[in-house]
């Protein structure tokens, strides 16, 4: 049996852990245009800051591939999926008997005046995006950032130790505006401002100039480096052109098998059903992709057991030690059918949507711990009129009943 | 594997397993010094929920498919495959914090980085379990946790 | 004005504490307390009983409990603790009440008493290497033994109860003492083959497993008593008296009695138990032989009948009564036996010293040819396996040991039982305070504690030559009493040392 994957990121690392817990004899290869051996993607901007290094940013310890006997091919696109082989851009060919596309996301850059073919500006996804922007950024740089999204504003607070003078332009009234509401955007921003970050709301780069940006609303901005992190998009050409069907994303099944019965497809590429409000979604989230990694994996290795049922928004993330978490529904459009619970206390604000008497989704900022214990609830459906006391004063698993929480830590005691 | 449970009918709420915990994941294994000078302040990896009349302890579940594991960003979370011990690795880990917000029972403690139970990791007991004046906290072979 | 002192000091190490509250969170008389503004420990001296709880939950042994130095100008009479007395008489207008035995510098006669040991011409046996026989059967014996033509035994034995040691737990109440108590102590009876007693609170439905080790109580209160109640023991025992209250009932406050306390005993939910002083239907020993006939009744003949009375200054003759009534056994309990709840006045002054009741008894019974028909157990603050040996030299075929149990439980004499605040979870019914005592860890430490004095006790009779415990029965020439004088001698019957 040869299993191919294309992708050396959380799915693609995740499958062949899977397939190589079922198949300890079949030939798996991982296929990647990057140059270098995984990493943790969102570690980045970790590199930019100086907290991870050259030595730590490994996904996986670097034996890994020949401790699991995993053929690798780094440094080369996967540029064409053909009948049981995959074609490399330079000119190769890899047969498969069982493929994983685990392509990921690609950047997506909107129409800026004046980027083409200018080298200051930057994308902020790879390793390489971060090597490159170390090089080039000094201590007198002054670092444009489109989009304050959690790649936006993660760079930020890794450029901000490389230089001082860095702003953030974002399109909406809030930063983080796709996981969090204008009251928790606020106090990021204003966290964001109070450790020297500017952001700048309402307002796109409309012009890329000399120097200098200007925006839709008119200013300028004086920017060295430009910085686009508007998004990105699932990775979805090689999948088109052979035929699967995607929509949004990659459409499969719960054993992540698409279209085509030897293909699969898993992360951030594959488009995921949201267990809250039923729709299929991208679900571009680390702990999803490695779920569906290792479900893709197993059902290439003949091993089924497994179904992905679902994920929901999910998101932990720091900045300049304020921790934010949010899960779930957190802003419905319209309110009503919704309790929703806010408390607010200095930096620290807790938010909780509740419907039908279950909890649907969470903003946590500078709350972090038994967070866990919220995210079960959501996962878990959880009806509430079983939860012992008001969870928006805090959580523990002294909320449970004593019969579940015997369950959860008394296992199997007996006692 | 065997994992530590709760006696919830026994605890006595006096916590010894978080000062015990806190004292074998120091630098200096000594007590006194673990909860007065040491720095970095060492993080007991325990939480005793409750007050007199109802306590229990909760740590981790060393769970087959860690969902702190699923989450780590960094690979510094892992589940040993010998031994089962789910364990955080705190050179690499960059304390993002989505294995906490991972974790269905909500054990893992978000410091500057995230911390857990790891077993006393080459002990025969951890000290939690060899502290507490009361067995209120067992090692045995238990379920399958998640 | 608060007039009392406090008696303790509590001194903490500050460069030990390290602030884990374990103390505060421990102390149910809220000695320590955590400040809720500063999160800093403080300590309440007046609130201290000394029962330790705290000395021994820090985990850095930080604390000291002192006895404080508060002083009244000195005077042999008017000492602190009749003058703390006195002012707490006049704040409450009440008796005063006190958990544990007697206190009080009464002499102790097991400490004026020494053992025997053999010399050359009668060489001593060494129990790790040769068999050494602690089995104690008790139960009446037959006058005589009657054999038929053919050599078979046709007397009928009257029921024994075999104990693989001359030590048993004596009565200690549910309701006086936790659930988890009485379960560590039917636990570690099972686990030597000896016997625990339920004093006089009936049998929880889950030590019912421990039947064949319970001695069943049939007080003045009557709680608890039914035929399946009766059913479940080993032995019936009917209490008269008990060594820490001769003369006095017991009283268990409503507030004590929950659910299942209410249960177990029969009377209503928070309702209080009121023991008797007397049995209202007995005031003769014609009427003890009734209820002891009909207990026997009610369990067809097959379980001994127990009687216990407190030693007083006519036990000879109690006893003597309470045989020929046709008890199985008598169980003496001295003035120094423990109580969960006493007026301290009695407490402390009523009542005599086991070691002169038990050669008292013992010799009364044996002059008048009644000693076979029952067996003799002492009780009231045997401490060590050696006062055990010394009561059996004198006479008794067992003993009961109580506050040397609850020892062994975590009891640290701080004679708050009463107050029901019991900080090792044995003298209380708080479910935050009983949960402290895990009767799995308290099984094995009681058990050890038989265990260890069995083992001493079989290197004492070793040491004297003796290989089975009923070769030290009655066996007074073992004993030698030193600075007695020769009317306590002659009690004891024993002769004095160097005679």
């Amino acid at each position: 049996m040869s299993y191919v994957i294309i992708g050396n990121s959380a799915a693609g690392i995740a499958a062949a852990e899977s397939i190589r817990k079922f198949d300890q004899k079949g030939k798996v290869t991982i296929i990647s245009d990057e140059p270098h051996n995984t990493y943790g993607r969102p570690l980045i901007s970790y590199f930019l800051k100086g907290t991870s290094t050259a030595g730590t940013m490994h996904f996986r310890k670097p034996p890994f591939y020949t401790d699991n006997g995993i053929d690798t091919i780094f440094g080369h696109a996967a540029v064409k999926i053909a009948d049981k082989h995959v074609v490399l851009d330079n000119g190769d060919k890899v047969s498969y008997d069982k493929l994983l596309l685990a392509t990921g996301s690609v950047p997506f850059v909107p129409t800026i005046s004046g980027i083409e073919g200018k080298d200051n500006v930057f994308t902020f996804l790879k390793y390489d995006d971060a090597i490159a922007l170390k090089a080039v950024v000094k201590k007198d740089s002054r670092v444009v950032i489109v989009g304050g999204g959690l790649i936006g504003l993660k760079a930020a607070e890794g450029l901000h130790t490389l230089c001082d003078d860095i702003t953030v332009v974002e399109f909406a009234d809030r930063v983080l505006a796709a996981v969090i509401d204008k009251q928790g955007g606020t106090i990021v921003s204003d966290h964001l401002e109070n450790n020297g970050i500017k952001c700048i709301l309402n307002n796109t780069v409309d012009t890329l100039r000399d120097g200098e940006v200007l925006l839709k609303s008119g200013d300028v901005l004086p920017c060295d480096f430009l910085i686009v992190a508007v998004g990105v998009r699932p990775a979805i050409t090689l999948a088109k052109n052979f035929g699967l069907t995607v929509n949004r994303g990659i459409v499969t099944n719960t054993h992540m098998q698409t279209s085509v019965p030897d293909i699969y497809a898993a992360g951030d590429c594959v488009e995921s059903y949201d267990i809250l409000d039923g729709t299929q979604k991208i679900l571009a989230l680390w702990p999803n992709a490695v779920r569906q990694g290792r479900i893709a994996g197993a059902s290439m290795a003949g091993h089924a057991d497994e179904l992905f049922d679902g994920g929901m928004p999910l998101n932990s993330v720091g900045f300049f030690g304020l921790k934010v978490m949010t899960c779930g529904i957190i802003n419905p459009a319209d309110e009503s059918g919704y309790e929703i619970v806010r408390i607010a206390k200095g930096q620290q604000y807790k938010k909780f949507v509740m419907q039908n008497n279950m909890l649907k989704g969470f903003i946590l900022i500078n709350a972090p711990n038994r967070a866990g214990l919220y995210t079960t609830l959501i996962r878990d459906g959880v009806d509430l009129a079983t939860i012992d006391g008001d969870i928006t004063n805090g959580i523990g698993l002294i909320n449970f009943k004593p019969e579940e929480r015997a369950k959860k830590i008394g296992g199997g005691a007996g006692r | 594997m065997k994992r530590v449970y709760a006696v919830e009918k026994l605890c006595l709420n006096c916590k010894l397993c978080e000062v015990y915990c806190k004292t074998a994941h120091s630098k200096s294994k000594d007590i006194i010094k673990a909860h007065k000078t040491e720095v970095p302040e060492p993080q007991t990896r325990i939480f005793v929920e409750g007050d007199n009349l109802l306590s229990f302890a909760a740590n981790c579940r060393h769970c087959e498919n860690p969902a702190c594991v699923e989450a780590c960003i960094t690979g510094a979370m892992t589940k040993d495959p010998i031994t089962g011990i789910v364990d955080n690795e705190k050179e690499r880990c960059v304390g993002c914090m989505t294995c906490v917000m991972a974790c269905p029972y909500g054990v893992v403690k978000a410091a500057d980085i995230a911390f857990k139970c790891d077993l006393c990791r080459g002990e025969d007991e951890p000290a939690c379990v060899k502290h507490c004046p009361n067995r209120a906290l067992i090692y045995i072979e238990g379920g399958s946790e998640r | 004005m608060n007039f009392k002192n406090p008696e303790f000091e509590i001194v903490r190490n500050k460069d030990k504490c390290i602030s884990c509250g374990a103390c505060a969170r421990q102390c149910s008389y809220e000695a320590h307390i955590i400040d809720p503004d500063t999160g800093e420990l403080k300590a309440e001296d007046m609130n201290c009983v000394a029962c330790h709880r705290c000395v021994v939950i820090c985990p850095t042994r930080a604390i000291t409990i002192k006895k404080h130095e508060m002083t009244y100008r000195e005077n042999a009479n008017w000492t602190a603790a009749y003058i703390n007395q006195i002012n707490r008489q006049a704040d409450t207008g009440g008796v005063l009440l006190s958990g544990m035995g007697n206190p009080q510098p009464y002499p102790i006669y097991w400490d004026r008493m020494l053992l025997n040991a053999s010399q050359v011409t009668n060489p001593s046996i060494d129990p790790l290497r040769e068999p050494m026989e602690t089995r104690t059967f008790i139960g009446a014996k037959p006058e005589k033994i009657e054999l038929d033509a053919k050599g078979r035994l046709i007397t009928r034995m009257p029921p024994n109860v075999e104990l693989q040691m001359p030590i048993m737990f004596s009565a200690m109440s549910f309701g006086s003492i936790s659930l988890n108590a009485q379960k560590s102590l039917a636990a570690a009876a099972k686990a030597c083959g000896t016997l625990f007693n339920t004093g006089e609170g009936g049998l929880h439905s889950d030590l019912f497993q421990y039947a064949d080790n319970a001695v069943v109580q049939v007080a003045s209160g009557r709680f608890g008593v039914h035929k399946d109640y009766l059913d479940k023991s080993r032995i019936i025992e009917i209490k008269i008296g008990q060594g820490a209250k001769p003369g006095i009932g017991g009283h268990l406050p409503g507030v004590k009695i929950d659910e299942e306390v209410s249960r177990t005993r029969m009377i209503p939910l928070g309702a209080d138990a009121i023991s008797p002083a007397p049995h209202h239907d007995i005031y003769s020993i014609e009427d003890l032989r009734q209820l002891i006939y009909s207990l026997k009744e009610a369990t067809e003949y097959q379980k001994p009948v127990a009687v216990k009375i407190a030693a007083v200054h006519n036990s000879a003759a109690i006893a003597s009564g309470i045989a020929r009534a046709g008890a199985d056994i008598i169980v003496l309990d001295g003035f120094r036996g423990g109580t969960g709840a006493a007026p301290t006045r009695i407490r402390d002054n009523v009542g005599i010293p086991i070691e002169l009741a038990l050669a008292a008894v013992d010799e009364r019974l044996r002059s008048e040819s009644l000693r076979n028909r029952v067996s003799l157990v002492a009780a009231g603050s045997f401490r060590n396996s050696a006062d055990i040996f010394k009561a059996i030299a004198i006479g008794a075929d067992a003993v009961y040991i109580a506050s040397s149990a609850l020892i062994a439980l975590g009891c640290h004499m701080c004679q708050q039982c009463h107050t029901g605040k019991c900080n090792w979870g044995i003298a209380t019914q708080r479910a935050d305070l009983v949960k402290r005592l895990n009767p799995e860890i308290m099984a094995e430490r009681a058990a050890n504690l038989l265990k260890a004095w069995n083992h001493e006790i079989k290197e004492m009779l070793g040491g004297m030559g003796i290989n089975a415990i009923d070769s030290l029965r009655g066996n007074r020439l073992m004993l030698r009493g030193v600075g007695l004088n020769e009317k306590e001698l002659s009690i004891l019957g024993i002769k004095h040392a160097g005679e």
